[in-house]
């Protein structure tokens, strides 16, 4: 998977994260997955609410030592 | 469901800028129009370099400086930069104020009447903090 990039966002609360993924988002290519890694459980929630209301895929979440991951594929 | 949210702002405090940012922001890039109105106490929070100047109603506004939760003036500027938010002046308030266009932060629009606000209002959501 080389067409992929993290978003560090550990640290910032709701709604930094999401806001970071969104600015990433919009510069990366149709196809393109974007990670993204958060402390604020929060996010971790609010991240895939927002993924399935704009269309683009979610990919996954995972939890490892109290950070999550979220990944998605940007789609349009 | 209505798709345009509008936001009036008046209150100076921390915590409600801070959820009037947060509902602007989210609102805005979850493909919602968003215009938001600032008046009374809230506005001279944006004239350029003027944050620092909110004050916390309690606890939980304290805390939102010391954890460095995302800064309301920056949270604003994001629905406008990647939800295209409407940020307005309330005409009113920058006359009272003596302010002009240039005295303001760059993300916030031309002044707003109350009319126009209320008439875009009509047709969606309406919140106030």
């Amino acid at each position: 998977m080389s067409n992929r990039r993290t978003i560090d966002a550990r640290g910032s609360f709701c709604p930094g994260p999401l806001m970071e993924l969104i600015a990433a988002m919009k510069m990366a290519e149709v196809g393109e997955e974007i990670e993204i890694l958060s402390t604020d459980k929060g996010s971790a929630s609010e991240i895939p609410e927002w993924i399935h209301k704009v269309k683009h895929e979610h990919v996954g979440t995972e939890e490892k030592n109290g950070v999550w991951h979220v990944l998605v594929k940007k789609t349009h | 469901m209505s798709n345009r949210i509008s936001i009036m702002v008046v209150s100076g405090s921390i915590e409600r800028l801070q959820m009037a940012a947060m509902v602007a922001s989210v609102g805005a890039v979850g493909g919602s129009e968003v215009t938001v109105f600032l008046s009374m106490n809230a506005l001279p929070l944006f004239k350029k370099g003027a944050a620092a100047a909110a004050g916390a109603e309690g606890p939980v506004g304290k805390l939102l400086v010391e954890k460095k939760a995302p800064p309301f003036k920056h949270l604003f500027e994001q629905a406008v930069e990647l939800g295209d938010a409407k940020i307005h002046p309330c005409s009113m308030a920058m006359d009272i104020l003596g302010y002009a266009q240039d005295d303001i932060e760059a993300y916030v629009g031309e002044p707003m009447g109350l009319t126009k606000f209320l008439d875009d209002a009509a047709a969606g959501q309406v919140w106030s903090f």
